[in-house]
C-alpha cells in the first residue's frame, strides 16, 4: 500500500479513496498498523474492533465502486468510551460498566453511519469524563505523543492522543468543561466544541446534560468542519437539540480575515499563565490582524466566578446523571447484597473510582436540603451573568481569541491529591459551556520543552462558521504544525521531541 | 447585598451522610481524604457568594426550550432481549434484584 496513514486527514482520505489511490481496507489496515507500532506506549485505546471495522470498510468499498457516495464513505474514525456504537463495548472508562454492549448507535453515530465512516475502535477518557488528564480512567494511563511523560489531556485524552500519534485519522470527543479542547491543545490537534444544542446527545452518557455536547478532534478545521456538519441537526430523541439552519461548515472557508472582529478578553490572560503559552497565543493573534482583523480588547467581568458555577452545576448534574448506575438494569452488580439500597451502596462503591465519588458527593451536597438554594440556585443566576458576559461581548465582535489553559500539559501523576488545582486550570474552557456558545481549540505553538501550545476561538451560538473561518484562516497562515511522529500534517516541515 | 452563599466561615460536611444519601458506601479512609478535598472545594465556590444576584433569573438550560413535542406515533423500542442482554441478574425475562417485601 502506497499511502502514508499516520499523517493523513479525513479530507486526505476521501481524497485518496475518490482518487483510487487506495481502498477503505487498506486505510483501515494502515491505522491498524500505526496502532499496533504506537499504541503499546500511547495507550490511546481501549477496544480496536478490528474484524468490524474491516468489514463495515468493505461494504464501503462495495458501496463507492457501485457508484454510492456518502460524506465519509470509507473514512476509520476513532470513537470515545462515552458514546454508544451498536454491538460495542461502552464503559466510559469506569468498572461500573464492565462487560456492558451498547444496544443502539448514538444519533452521532448513526448520522456518521449513514455517511459512510467505518468505526475502528474506542478510546481512552477520564472516568465518566471526569478529569482533565485521563488519568482517572479505570482502564489505563494514555500518554501524550509528544512526550509520554506528560498526559495527553482530558477527558477526551485518548481521542487526542490517537489523533496526535497517528493511530487515527480523526476522532470523536465529548466537551462538558473543555474535554474536548483541552486535549487538543495538549496533543497539537484541532478540536471543535459545537454549541450547546446543536448535535444530538442521545446516546451519549451523560454527565451534565446542560453542560455536555460531541465535537471532534482531527488533524486540521476543515475537518472538524466536515464533522460536526454530519452530526448536526435536530432529534426527536434529545429534545434539547435545536432545530438552527446548518451552514456547509467545511467548504468556502476564506482564507482573510478582512472585515472581522476578533476580541480579546483581558480575563483569559491569567496571572501565573505559562509564558510559553502567552507567547504563542499572542503570536497567533498578530497573525489574524496581519490577516486583516480587527483586534481589540473585550471584558468578560463574571470569568472568575465560572469554575465555582460550573463545579456546582456540573456536580449537580452528574449526581443525578449517574444514579442510573445502581447494579440494577446494566453494569456491574456486588455480590453478597441483603436488600437493594446494599446493593446500591457496595455496587456504586466497588464500580466508581475516586473522582467520580468526589463529584457525586459534591453534586449531592450542593443539591441536599439547606444548600440548593445557596450553591445551586446561585449557580444558576451567576450562570445568567456569564452567559449575558459573552452576548455583551459578541455584540461587537464575531470572535474571541484565548488560550485554552493557562500552562501545557502536566507531568503524569502531578497534582493528582489536589482536586481543587486541577480544576481552576479549567478557567479558561468552562465558560464556552455554562453560555452554551461553541469553541474551537487550533494549535499555535510550541513551548521550550517541546509541547504544543493551543489558541482557543470563541463565538456566538450556533456561529461555527465564525469560529472556523478564523480557525482556517489562521492555520492556513501558520502553515504545517508538527506531528508527534515528527512528520508534519500535510507536508513535513517541524520535527517534534516525542516518540 | 451579598448572596446566601456567603454564610461565613468554613463548612463542616458530614461526607458519610451525604454519600449515603446518593447511595454510595465509603471506606473510612476515602472518608478521611474526601473530607480534605470537598471541604476545600465549597470553601472556594462559596466565592460565588460575593455577587448581588437579586432580580437574575436562573439559567438551567444556554438555549432555553420549552414545551418541545413530537406526533403522538407509535415507534419500535429497543427489543426486550436486548435490553435484558445486558442485566447483571435476570429471572423470568427479569431484572432480578434482593427481596424487597419480607
Amino acid at each position: 500500500m502506497g499511502i502514508e496513514v499516520s499523517s493523513l486527514t479525513v479530507h486526505g482520505a476521501l481524497d485518496a479513496l475518490s482518487g483510487g489511490e487506495c481502498s477503505s481496507e487498506e486505510l483501515v489496515r494502515g491505522v491498524i498498523a500505526e496502532i499496533a507500532k504506537r499504541d503499546a506506549d500511547v495507550g490511546a485505546y481501549v477496544s480496536v474492533d478490528e474484524d468490524g471495522a474491516l468489514e463495515q470498510a468493505r461494504l464501503a468499498d462495495a458501496a463507492r465502486s457501485a457508484g454510492k457516495g456518502g460524506r465519509l464513505l470509507g473514512v476509520p474514525i476513532a470513537i470515545k468510551d462515552v458514546l454508544n456504537v451498536e454491538g460495542q463495548p461502552c464503559s466510559c472508562g469506569s468498572k461500573i460498566l464492565e462487560g456492558y454492549t451498547s444496544p443502539y448507535d448514538a444519533t452521532a453515530i448513526a448520522k456518521l453511519r449513514a455517511e459512510g465512516a467505518v468505526f475502528l475502535g474506542r478510546v481512552n477518557m477520564d472516568e465518566f469524563a471526569m478529569g482533565s488528564t485521563t488519568q482517572n480512567s479505570a482502564h489505563k494511563v494514555t500518554r501524550n505523543p509528544w512526550n509520554l511523560d506528560c498526559v495527553p489531556g482530558g477527558s477526551s485524552g485518548g481521542s487526542a492522543a490517537a489523533v496526535a500519534a497517528g493511530e487515527a485519522i480523526a476522532s470523536l470527543g465529548t466537551d462538558t468543561g473543555g474535554s474536548v479542547r483541552q486535549p487538543a491543545s495538549f496533543c497539537g490537534c484541532v478540536g471543535l466544541k459545537p454549541s450547546y444544542g446543536r448535535i444530538s446527545r442521545y446516546g451519549l452518557v451523560a454527565f451534565a446534560s446542560s453542560l455536555d455536547q460531541i465535537g471532534p478532534i482531527t488533524k486540521n478545521v476543515r475537518d472538524a468542519a466536515l464533522l460536526c456538519e454530519v452530526m448536526s441537526g435536530v432529534d426527536v430523541m434529545d429534545s434539547s437539540s435545536l432545530d438552527e439552519p446548518i451552514p456547509s461548515l467545511a467548504t468556502d472557508l476564506p482564507t482573510d480575515l478582512s472585515g472581522v472582529r476578533l476580541g480579546l478578553p483581558k480575563e483569559y490572560f491569567v496571572d501565573g499563565m505559562d509564558d510559553d503559552v502567552r507567547r504563542g497565543v499572542m503570536a497567533a493573534v498578530e497573525q489574524c490582524r496581519e490577516l486583516g482583523a480587527e483586534i481589540k480588547e473585550v471584558s468578560l467581568p463574571h470569568t472568575k466566578y465560572a469554575v465555582s458555577t460550573y463545579y456546582i452545576i456540573a456536580t449537580a448534574e452528574a449526581s443525578a446523571n449517574l444514579a442510573r448506575f445502581d447494579g440494577v438494569r446494566y453494569g456491574q452488580r456486588a455480590e453478597g447484597a441483603t436488600d437493594p439500597i446494599d446493593m446500591y451502596g457496595k455496587s456504586r462503591a466497588q464500580g466508581f473510582g475516586a473522582e467520580v465519588k468526589r463529584r457525586i458527593i459534591l453534586g449531592t451536597y450542593v443539591l441536599s436540603s439547606g444548600y440548593y438554594d445557596a450553591y445551586y440556585l446561585s449557580a444558576q443566576k451567576v450562570r445568567t451573568l456569564i452567559r449575558q458576559d459573552f452576548e455583551k461581548a459578541f455584540a461587537d465582535c464575531d470572535a474571541l481569541l484565548a488560550p485554552v489553559t493557562p500552562g501545557p500539559a502536566y507531568r503524569i501523576g502531578e497534582s493528582m491529591d489536589d482536586p481543587l488545582r486541577m480544576y481552576l486550570d479549567d478557567i479558561c474552557t468552562v465558560t464556552a459551556n455554562l453560555a452554551g456558545i461553541c469553541g474551537l481549540s487550533v494549535p499555535c505553538g510550541m513551548t521550550d520543552s517541546g509541547l504544543p501550545v493551543g489558541l482557543q476561538i470563541l463565538g456566538p451560538a450556533f456561529k461555527e462558521e465564525n469560529i472556523l473561518r478564523v480557525g482556517h484562516a489562521y492555520e492556513c497562515a501558520r502553515g504545517p504544525f508538527g506531528s508527534a511522529q515528527g512528520n508534519a500534517f500535510g507536508s513535513a516541515s517541524v520535527v517534534a521531541k516525542g516518540l | 447585598m451579598a448572596n446566601e452563599a456567603d454564610q461565613g466561615g468554613p463548612e463542616k460536611i458530614d461526607v458519610r451522610y451525604v454519600a449515603n444519601l446518593a447511595r454510595l458506601y465509603l471506606d473510612d479512609s476515602e472518608v478521611e481524604t474526601f473530607q480534605g478535598q470537598l471541604e476545600g472545594i465549597v470553601e472556594h465556590v462559596k466565592q460565588i457568594g460575593e455577587l448581588d444576584l437579586a432580580g437574575i433569573e436562573p439559567t438551567s438550560h444556554a438555549r432555553p426550550v420549552q414545551n418541545v413535542l413530537r406526533e403522538d406515533v407509535v415507534r419500535a423500542g429497543l427489543g426486550h432481549e436486548l435490553v435484558m442482554d445486558n442485566a447483571p441478574k435476570e429471572k423470568n425475562g427479569q431484572f432480578a434484584v434482593p427481596q424487597i417485601i419480607e
